[in-house]
């Protein structure tokens, strides 16, 4: 198949259909490296992982390395790791706390705040011909510390992250929030990183809200391994959510997320059974919350994407996740476990035996998504099996915009079936990407999903 | 200062090789279990109070590997930091049959090397109680075309109960940092 020269070409969104061309194409993955990765916005790490000043977490935009790094004067810097003067990697350790980076090969050194402090003989190699103040380790163009959370982009255009995040903000608010209401307070209690050999897309686009894969993870439901199994409760989690009205919104930057709203009056739903003082804890929650939020309590978040490569789980378990590629066919996964800083430490040790035993490559939900990853980009490697698109047409047709939902408007394009209309949303943002389109457009500017009826007439 | 943690080291006699001989034979038993996908024989082999355990293994500066190198087992996030109810659960998941990722089942080779009894209680002639020290070296192949090698330390504790070893604590250290692999759907 040729190569459309316009990316828009791969995402027939009005049929429903998007060529597996994007999924396995080098070329498509280029693109999505120079035009994709180099201007949207990207999680780079948590707060927590940089308490104190000259703390560094080795951290990833796109395929580059960077370094999330507090200052010694206490100020949050993102940084390209590669040393100005022949690229070395100035730094190879995960974490630490430092004062210096001091690049391995020529022995320039960088302050936490990426200037450069000493380059070796100076006063006779390079005075007058080279000045310091220029050669900084480079920086990101924005950074965005919302919640805890570190967000970066190497466009000094972006918009600011708040209005990137859009409406999506209160859906991903539910995973870092603590659980009793409080705004915030997270802490990352560990870091999963492994690589598995997919295209990044099915990991995004399986977090913006593919509930109709739950198929998959047959094995694990049959067993039962939620925060209940040894009461007898079946199933990978708690179902908080029976009673729920699920929605499933598209945003116009591309975000997808899949949450619920509670029926007004509902029944609050046991949970955390395993251990009666977990449960409590749980309960007292619940309760809290509802008193903080009121009935804006009733709305739970589920999984989202947020655009392009930033993933949560938002309660059982608790994650974030960052997708970064590595080639067309290969990603590397980070997966960040949140849990409230505050929370006890019995509630913290129950939460993390859980969420190791679900998530992730040694997860024992997750390791059927990876299979399902893998071999869906294998098969789709083919020259003919690159003629024939994926269809997303389920539900199409389907979603509104701003609904009101058991009594609580939830804005976005919403859907309130099973759906892939978010997977189609994304793709169009990302197309747009690719296409190098400005960012009013990539904001959802002339996508007439959200444009109020009324005034399109 | 040395970055190695030191390894205790106990009197050579014939009683430590009679020991080294039984436990290395255990070892094999349980690969052979592994392998030949007796998997519940394999849980027998296992203590009721099993702790299951395999770091993540982060790089860090020198001289702060015995502090920071590996993550623990009281905090944080591992691969694996199990007890026998879980290990017995992924048992289980691979018996459903629709446990995707070992579906249809890896072909594995559970090699177990360098062998050593670190400690013996009482002593080597009477144990009922031994830590260890081996290698591993574990092929998988799935499907076609994947197949990954896993190698690293393997720490146990193994106690004898009626008579038979039981595996009581596993420290597993896969020597690698970013996992090279999608998933870890095998046992150590
Ligand atoms: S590459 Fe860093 S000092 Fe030369
Ligand atoms: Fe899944």
């Amino acid at each position: 198949m040729t190569h459309p020269s316009k990316a828009a070409d791969f995402v027939d969104w009005r049929r429903g259909q998007i060529s597996r061309e994007i999924y396995v194409s080098e070329d498509v993955y280029r693109r999505e490296l120079e035009t994709l990765f180099t201007r949207a916005w990207l999680f780079v790490g948590h707060e927590s992982q940089i308490p104190n000043p000259g703390d560094f977490f080795t951290s990833r935009m796109g395929e580059e390395s960077v370094i999330l790094v507090r200052d010694k004067a206490g100020v949050i810097h993102v940084l390209l790791n590669s040393c100005r003067h022949r690229g070395m990697k100035v730094c190879r350790y995960e974490s630490g706390n430092t004062s210096l980076f001091t690049c391995p090969y020529h022995s320039w050194t960088y302050t936490t705040d990426g200037r450069i402090r000493g380059i070796p003989l100076y006063k006779a190699l390079y005075e007058g011909n080279l000045n310091r103040d220029e050669w900084s380790l480079v920086e990101v163009a924005k950074l965005h510390n919302y919640k805890g959370t570190i967000w970066a982009t190497w466009d000094p255009d972006a918009p600011d992250f708040l209005t990137y995040l859009g409406d999506a903000k209160i859906h991903l608010d539910q995973a870092l929030d603590c659980r009793d209401g409080r705004p915030g307070g997270s802490e990352v209690i560990g870091v999963h990183k492994w690589v598995f050999p997919a295209n990044w897309k099915f990991a995004a686009e399986n977090f913006l809200g593919d509930t109709y894969h739950n198929p998959s993870h047959r094995s694990v439901d049959m067993i039962g391994i939620g925060p209940s199994a040894l009461e007898g409760v079946k199933g990978r989690r708690d179902n908080e959510l029976e009673q729920a009205q699920h929605v499933w919104c598209s945003f116009p930057a591309g975000h997808g997320v899949h949450s619920a709203v509670q029926p007004e009056g509902y029944e609050f739903v046991d949970q955390f059974k395993n251990d009666p003082e977990i449960a409590d804890y749980f309960r007292y929650c619940h309760e809290e919350r509802k008193r903080r939020l009121g009935e804006d309590a009733r709305f739970l978040p589920f999984v989202g994407t947020i655009f392009p490569n930033t993933s949560y789980h938002g309660r059982q378990p608790r994650s974030l996740c960052s997708w970064h590629p590595h080639s067309a066919n290969e990603t590397e996964g980070w997966r960040f476990f949140l849990v409230d800083a505050d929370a006890p430490t019995k509630i913290k040790d129950f939460l993390r035996t859980y969420y190791m035993r679900y998530s992730g490559p040694a997860g024992m939900t997750e390791q059927d998504d990876m299979e399902n990853w893998l071999y869906a980009t294998k098969a789709s490697m083919g020259t003919i099996a690159r003629r024939h698109n994926f269809n997303y047409t389920q539900s199409m047709g389907a979603s509104e915009l701003n609904p009101v939902v058991n009594g609580i408007e939830v804005r976005g394009d919403v859907s309130q079936q099973v759906t892939e209309h978010m997977a189609v949303g994304f793709y169009r943002r990302w197309a747009q990407y690719l296409d190098q389109e400005p960012w009013d457009v990539l904001m959802g500017k002339g996508d007439e999903r959200f444009t109020p009826k009324a005034a399109a007439e | 200062m040395d970055a190695t943690v030191e390894t205790p080291r106990i009197l050579r006699d014939d009683a430590y090789y009679t020991l080294r001989r039984e436990i290395e034979e255990f070892y094999y038993d349980e690969a052979e279990c592994i392998d030949t996908r007796r998997f519940t024989e394999w849980l027998d082999m296992l203590h009721e109070d099993l702790r299951y355990f395999m770091p993540m293994r982060h790089n860090v500066k020198f001289g702060q590997h015995a502090e920071r190198e590996n993550t623990r087992e009281d905090e944080g996030i591992s691969w694996f930091n199990e007890d026998k109810w879980t290990v017995t659960k992924r048992v289980e998941q691979i018996l459903t049959g629709v446990h995707y990722a070992e579906e249809p089942l890896s072909r594995t080779t559970h090699m177990i090397t360098n062998v050593q009894v670190l400690q013996a209680l009482p002593d080597a002639a009477s144990a009922q109680e031994v830590h260890t020290s081996c290698r591993f070296h574990t092929y998988l192949n799935r499907v076609e075309y994947e197949t990954y090698n896993f190698v690293g330390k393997r720490y146990d504790r193994l106690v004898r109960v009626d008579g038979d070893w039981k595996v009581r604590h596993r420290k597993i250290l896969l020597d690698q940092n970013i996992l090279q692999a999608k998933n870890l759907s095998t046992f150590f």
